[in-house]
């Protein structure tokens, strides 16, 4: 489970027993790396922000996901990463792309439908690619990108690239069928794909407890021995460390990893989701105790790695950007109508 | 600097909605992802929360007021005291605001069809105003009432009572055993459902969308289709599988299509697209009573919009025949599911140039009602088909071969097909606008066939 403390919150770091874990035996990471996902994270979050503000006023339309809660997950594993890596996710993809270094601009662009959108405009939220950042997208069908995922696998294998696939997936798409005929190949043939798990214990409006006989997602690889391990997805130091450990066992010729990623949506599963299905008190609960972005800022702050006024500065940084991001999008014209019949074969 | 709040969208189908309740009173200090008010959409109550930081200053639209415009100022936000408002957040609003009049792109609007009932055939008996969403939720709670056998499965369809809120109810009524939550594994609760029903319980499985029965097409048609045939007669599936399909606003290629021509190749499926909320009634009453795999096309601009619809719980429509909706000399407009508002609407524009459409509604799309258009053809002459799907072996095509084959000296013009364009759907909304039919493009195909343009 996330842990319901909130680990670093404490003032004094003598007393915090988590904190002398952090000292202690977390591994060392120097004060540039925690402050460049720190700003990530918080780039995800502002990002999502603004384009949940664009919704409501009309820009974005159709439906549109929002990531809020989980940045910890992408941040850790891109931290993990490789340049020759691939990348695939489901729907739920903007935070996936800011974290793989896709331009917020590019990405904010398509949100609006926009021609300087990663599409052109024509594939809107949840179908943006970046050839150049290795991210083969943004799929809709939930449960369809693993597959996919275990297809790059097999490319880095084929080639003897030394690429790793992170293939993404949430907790209501690990039930589907796909996913266990993906899992026998991939550790058949010793595919070099990391499955994150992003668990944030509801598919829509239905609770892991609800949709899965067996709630251990880390656990669904056994029978076709895939090693899995769950993982804190709201810290992501730790979740660093176990990408980094999944990637090398891929790296190694290993075969597959499972890593099930704890982890918390704040708000709706799309813009028109009213979440009734769970109380306020758990989601104020979760953001207040375990949220991502005040446990890396607080672990900043506790390790002298920056004090307030540099991590305000990094914000007001990030909120320039994003503001930028929803000018450019908006500035951006609409695809040329020829586009409507460009990027068809047949 | 004073920040409006607009009226949000917060769904992909809103145009209008009721402020519910303020949260918040005038004069209240307000953090961002403060709970604002809470907002009645098309499908559900919302909670609005606020974006910004500051006071709010002025409560503009007071709770309880109804049919309140996406983008209209509903509240005003004030700096508080203690904390400055930057001058470049200061820009964005007001900026945002200023490109929101030149940039907001007109949505499809549904209320094009709204209200337009046929002329020649006013439904008889008792009629209440009714949405297609409650159309298909009553014909579902009469059968089920009737019969002990129904039961409803799929996603979200019980406690969140319908991704689209077309099951709403259902699971107080007749308790999980009979509205049954799934994973999200569509092509095993699919076969479970056809396995079901091998065993002569009668399932009502409903997909999300039909983009996701893609996922158990193969249980639809290798298991529901042929069992009939390849067992001889002793057994088949009474079944039925609904759910949105075609194109709904802005969700892109793997969201938006229509499926009625896949389906409506497979011998050993009915299928069935209504339009009016009296269609989604008595067809699916229909398709639920009838013994075999009916393959049941909801569209998901149609779920809010209101017709008048018969009260009977005994009123059924037959699958099979197509109804006239219509009536006129010139040319034959056939449509069918969202399709038929607009061949309506094109009909009253035609007439207004002297051009007397018939527009027939398909309803059922196999078997299809052929003599029905030929009937009408042999009258007018000329026809035009509608559709939302793609043109190749698309419903128009296998109309304009059976107007070929048996009504070829009766046609004074090639038959003009107006469908969706030739492309996956794009997102961007100019484009997406593009790759639909609409009145316009089956006003222009009429006078084309008229030879009129
Ligand atoms: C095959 C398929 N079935 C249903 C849907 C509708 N749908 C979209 S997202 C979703 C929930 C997925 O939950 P999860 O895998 O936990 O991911 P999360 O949204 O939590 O990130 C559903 C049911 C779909 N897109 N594809
Ligand atoms: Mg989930």
């Amino acid at each position: 489970m996330v842990k319901s403390k909130k680990p670093y919150a404490k003032k004094s770091p003598e007393k915090s027993p988590n904190s002398k874990i952090f000292q202690n035996s977390r591994p060392r990471i120097k004060a540039e790396e925690l402050i460049k996902y720190y700003e990530k994270m918080l780039l995800i979050r502002r990002f999502e922000e603004k384009a949940g503000q664009l919704y409501g006023m009309g820009l974005i339309g159709g439906f549109c996901h929002l990531y809020i809660g989980q940045e910890a997950v992408v941040v850790g594993m891109k931290a993990a990463a490789n340049k020759i890596d691939t990348v695939i996710t489901s729907y739920r993809d903007h935070g996936h792309m800011l974290a793989y270094d896709m331009d917020p601009n590019g990405v904010m662009a398509e949100l609006t439908g926009r021609s300087d959108g990663y599409s052109k405009g024509k594939g809107g939220s949840m179908h943006m690619f970046s050839r150049e950042k290795n991210f083969y997208g943004g799929h809709g069908i939930v449960g369809a990108q693993i597959p996919l995922g275990t297809g790059l696998a097999f490319m880095h294998k084929y080639n003897d690239d030394g690429g790793v696939c992170h293939a993404y997936c949430g907790d209501g798409a690990i039930n589907q069928g796909q996913v266990y005929e993906s899992f026998n190949m991939a550790s058949l043939w010793k595919l070099p794909v990391i499955y994150v798990i992003e668990n944030n214990r509801y598919g829509m409006g239905t609770s892991i407890e609800r949709a899965s006989a067996v709630v251990d997602l880390a656990e669904r690889g056994k029978s076709f021995d895939i090693p899995g391990e769950q993982v804190n997805g709201m810290d992501v130091v730790e979740v660093r460390t176990a990408g980094e450990k999944a990637s090398k066992w891929c790296r190694a010729g290993k075969g597959p990893y499972i890593i099930e990623m704890k982890t918390y949506r704040y708000r709706g599963h799309s813009m028109s989701d009213p979440a009734k299905y769970r109380s306020k008190e758990e989601v104020s609960k979760v953001r207040q105790e375990t949220d991502p972005i005040d446990t890396l800022r607080d672990q900043i702050l506790v390790a002298g790695f920056a004090n307030e006024v540099e991590l305000k500065e990094i914000d007001r940084q990030v909120k320039i950007s994003v503001t930028a991001a929803a000018e450019f999008a908006q500035q951006s014209p609409e695809p040329d109508i020829a586009e409507l019949y460009t990027d068809i074969t047949a | 600097m004073v920040i409006q709040v607009l009226m949000p969208a917060l769904s992909p189908t809103m145009t209008e909605g009721t402020i519910a309740k303020w949260l918040k009173p005038e004069g209240s200090l307000i953090n961002s992802g403060d709970i604002l008010c809470e907002i009645e959409t098309d499908k559900a109550t919302m909670e609005v929360e606020s974006v910004d930081e500051g006071k709010l200053g002025k409560i503009l639209i007071p709770e309880g007021t109804e049919g309140v415009a996406v983008n209209t100022p509903i509240a005003l936000i004030v700096e508080k005291n203690e904390e400055m408002i930057t001058s470049d957040e200061a820009t964005t609003v007001s900026g945002s605001i200023k490109n929101l009049a030149i940039q907001a792109t007109p949505q499809k609007a549904p209320e094009e069809t709204r209200n337009l009932q046929p002329k020649d055939s006013p439904p008889t008996g008792s009629t209440k105003q009714l949405t297609v969403r409650e159309s298909l939720r009553d014909a579902m709670a009469e059968e089920m009432r009737r019969d002990e056998s129904i039961f409803l499965i799929g996603e979200e369809v019980a406690q969140y009572q319908g991704a689209y809120k077309v099951s709403q109810g259902l699971l107080e009524e007749f308790s999980e055993h009979r509205v049954i939550d799934t994973p999200i594994t569509e092509q095993g609760f699919t076969g479970l459902a056809v396995g079901a029903a091998f065993g002569g319980l009668k399932p009502i499985v409903e997909f999300m969308t039909f983009n996701f029965a893609m996922q158990a097409i193969d249980q639809i048609i290798n298991s529901a289709a042929k069992t009939l045939y390849m067992s001889g007669g002793q057994m088949g599936a009474p079944i039925v599988f609904r759910g949105a399909n075609g194109a709904a606003a802005r969700v892109a290629a793997q969201h938006s299509q229509c499926f009625a021509a896949w389906y409506a190749q497979i011998p050993g499926l009915k299928v069935v697209a209504p339009w009016s909320g009296e269609d989604a009634k008595g067809l699916l009453k229909a398709a639920i009573r009838d013994p075999n795999p009916v393959i049941f096309l909801e569209n998901e601009i149609l779920y809010n919009q209101t017709f008048n619809v018969p009260d009977d719980p005994e009123f059924t429509i037959d699958i099979g025949p197509a109804k006239i909706e219509r009536s006129g000399s010139d040319v034959t407009i056939v449509a069918f599911s969202i399709c038929v508002g607009y061949a309506l609407e094109a009909a009253e524009k035609l007439a207004s140039e002297g051009i007397e459409a018939e527009v027939i509604n398909l309803r059922t799309l196999r078997p299809l009602d052929s003599s029905t258009i030929i009937n009408s053809v042999k009258k007018t002459n000329r026809l035009v088909t509608v559709e939302e799907g793609w043109p190749t072996c698309g419903i128009g095509s296998e109309i304009a071969t059976r107007i070929m084959e048996e009504a070829f000296d009766f046609l004074d013009a090639a038959v003009k097909r107006v469908t969706g364009e030739d492309v996956p759907m794009p997102y961007a909304a100019n484009l997406e606008a593009l790759a639909l039919p609409n009145a316009e493009k089956i006003i222009a195909a009429a006078k084309t066939v008229c030879y009129a343009d």
